[in-house]
């Protein structure tokens, strides 16, 4: 034993050396990136703070049963905007998940990829997830708030700007969530004689529900968000009413909020922060049940 | 039916294989093959088979015969194509972008790649148990009443289920958590639920894809005895890279190897298909000879 031990000790000393220059790196380096974490969470809650600290005076039953007045800010609340942020996001949804979900089928299960328009509607999908909102405003403004459609600056018309604004997101969300189905369940499915449209529907699709629904409330809450293009199909108005159907007129909370913002009274300020963060809240319950589904419902394979 | 005997066979009374499965370990794996009774000629046959991977030929000029009620081995050393034959037989490649298939594969002398055939009616007739266990993410009960339910033979589904666990000697290891998650099970017993799954739908021939590569010796043996039942009622073709699997299990061997052709891209051929008595103490090939030998592969 004792030999042994003798014998080992010039190698046993390499793993020994001088470790100090190595260490003060990697603290550098580790201290650099907690400063850059520290930046951006600080500005993150600096707003947050700001919001509450401003907002909390007006956080009250009249923000979501009031309307909107010009004439008496200091009762007045948001509650056509609320309707109006659920009716047109809600008819989104209705529009954008079947489309793109059906759209991501055909993609993922039966599009071959060797067929240059197979390509090239993948490509454009793709391109369009980068496509700045705005683009889709103008696109709805001009094809279905007029002629040939001629919708009107209604609910329904802002309903398809967004849904044509989160179609490529749910698409690519529910491609992902299918191609993460190994093959091996295909396999065995149509082994047994199952056709493809079973194999999808019975196999496919229950084990990627979790992605796709994880992805569509994310593009959903990008969609509650988003106040771009629904400046451009009719959001803009300071309506005072609930908005009462598809053809009605509507305003949506980021709308609202930026109406607010222009207001030169003083009232208007606690206001505009309460409803930031009711739309916070709404924002971070939306991706809150998100990540839930995501972690209850998610499959390892 | 395409098998008549089956149904007398597979009913709840008489379980195939089932107690001595379950007793213990059944190691005396060995002669069984050659003393299985009668054949009816071929079940199924390809003839100058060839198979194209878009421009790539990957297998060329297969003529190989599938007994009825008999075990097939392939065997030959990685690349040589023989999964690729295997997944022929019932048209799984037609799934593979840029598979093309050339010659015949007969099925009781009916080509299952002529006009007017159904892939899904060929599936429906030769299941295929894949080389990882691959149950869906569902209880064990749904796993196998996948196939009559898609077929639409959802009639007796719990008669069907229970001979068709029966059949795969595993009822008396799941009849009492049916509806627990198939995934809960071990490799082995996975793998015996896909034979069940694969079963289920009662075809007439199992393609069997290197069944055993992804378990253990004991689980080995326990599918190695269950396909010596299974072939009572079925014709089977297996993949191996077990050689002495293939000399324990099957009846004939067809040992295939990778050959350069003039362009120096190795093609996928048939060298040698015999009874597999003679393939392993006498075969007439000497890169077969090699091969089992342990000289290569």
């Amino acid at each position: 034993m004792t030999a042994t031990d003798t014998a080992r000790t010039t190698p046993a000393r390499a793993l020994t050396p001088d470790r100090r220059r190595r260490d003060v790196a990697s603290t550098v380096f580790v201290s650099v990136l907690w400063a850059c974490l520290l930046v951006a969470a600080l500005f993150l809650f600096y707003v947050l703070i700001t919001i509450v600290v401003s907002g909390v005076s007006r956080l009250d039953a009249n923000l979501i049963t009031q309307a909107p007045s010009t004439i008496r800010p200091a009762t007045a609340g948001v509650q056509p905007a609320i309707v109006g942020t659920l009716l047109v996001v809600g008819v989104t949804a209705l529009i954008a998940l079947p489309l793109g979900i059906a759209a991501a089928i055909y993609l993922e299960e039966y599009a071959d990829p060797r067929r240059w328009f197979n390509r090239a509607i993948e490509l454009n999908v793709q391109n369009l997830a980068a496509v700045p909102s705005i683009i889709f405003g103008i696109l709805v403004l001009a094809f279905v708030v007029r002629a040939p459609l001629n919708f009107g600056a209604v609910a329904l018309s802002g309903s398809i700007a967004l849904a044509l604004l989160i179609l490529p997101v749910v698409i690519i969300a529910t491609r992902e969530s299918l191609r993460a189905v190994p093959r091996e369940i295909r396999d065995g499915s149509l082994a047994v004689g199952a056709t493809r449209w079973q194999t999808v529907w019975r196999q496919l699709l229950p084990a990627a529900v979790p992605g796709i629904a994880t992805g569509s409330i994310l593009a959903l809450s990008r969609a509650v968000g988003e106040a771009a293009p629904l400046i451009l199909v009719g959001a803009t108005t300071f309506i005072t009413f609930t908005p009462d159907g598809l053809f009605s007129r509507y305003t949506v909370m980021p709308v609202q909020i930026f109406n607010f913002a222009l207001q030169s009274r003083e009232a208007f300020i606690p206001l505009t922060y309460a409803a930031i963060l009711l739309l916070i809240v709404i924002l971070l319950a939306l991706n809150g049940t998100a990540i839930v589904l995501r972690n209850r419902f998610a499959r390892r394979w | 039916m395409v098998n008549p005997g089956k149904d007398q066979h597979m009913s709840p009374t008489s379980p195939p294989g089932t107690a001595q499965d379950t007793a213990g370990i059944h190691l005396a794996v060995g002669d069984r093959a050659p003393e299985q009774p009668r054949s009816a000629g071929a079940a199924m046959a390809t003839e100058n088979l060839h198979v194209y991977y878009g421009d790539f030929l990957a297998v060329r000029d297969v003529d190989l015969q599938f007994d009825d009620r008999r075990i097939t081995a392939l065997i030959g050393p990685s690349g040589c194509g023989k999964s690729t034959v295997l997944r022929c037989l019932n048209r799984m490649n037609d799934l593979v972008p840029g598979a093309r298939v050339e010659g015949r594969v007969t099925y009781h002398g009916t080509d299952i790649y002529g006009p007017g055939v159904d892939e899904i009616e060929v599936r429906r007739r030769i299941g295929m148990v894949f080389q990882k266990p691959n149950p869906f993410p569902k209880s064990i009960y749904d796993n196998v009443a996948y196939g009559p339910r898609v077929t639409g033979a959802k009639d007796h589904l719990d008669d069907t289920v229970e001979q068709a666990l029966r059949g795969a000697a595993l009822w008396d290891e799941v009849k009492d958590k049916l509806k627990q998650n198939a995934y809960g099970l071990s490799g082995g017993q996975q793998q015996r639920l896909c034979i069940a799954r694969a079963i289920a739908t009662r075809p007439d021939v199992l393609l069997m894809d290197e069944p055993c590569s992804a378990l253990d010796p004991i689980a080995t043996s326990k599918i190695e005895d269950l396909m010596g039942e299974l072939v009572q009622d079925f014709t089977i073709v297996i993949v191996t890279h077990n050689m002495q699997q293939a000399a324990r299990v099957s009846h004939s061997t067809a040992f295939f190897t990778a050959q350069p052709d003039e362009h120096g891209d190795r093609v996928g051929t048939l060298v040698e298909f015999d009874r597999t008595l003679k393939i392993f103490e006498d075969p007439a090939d000497k890169r077969t000879e090699d091969y089992i030998s342990g000289k290569f592969g």
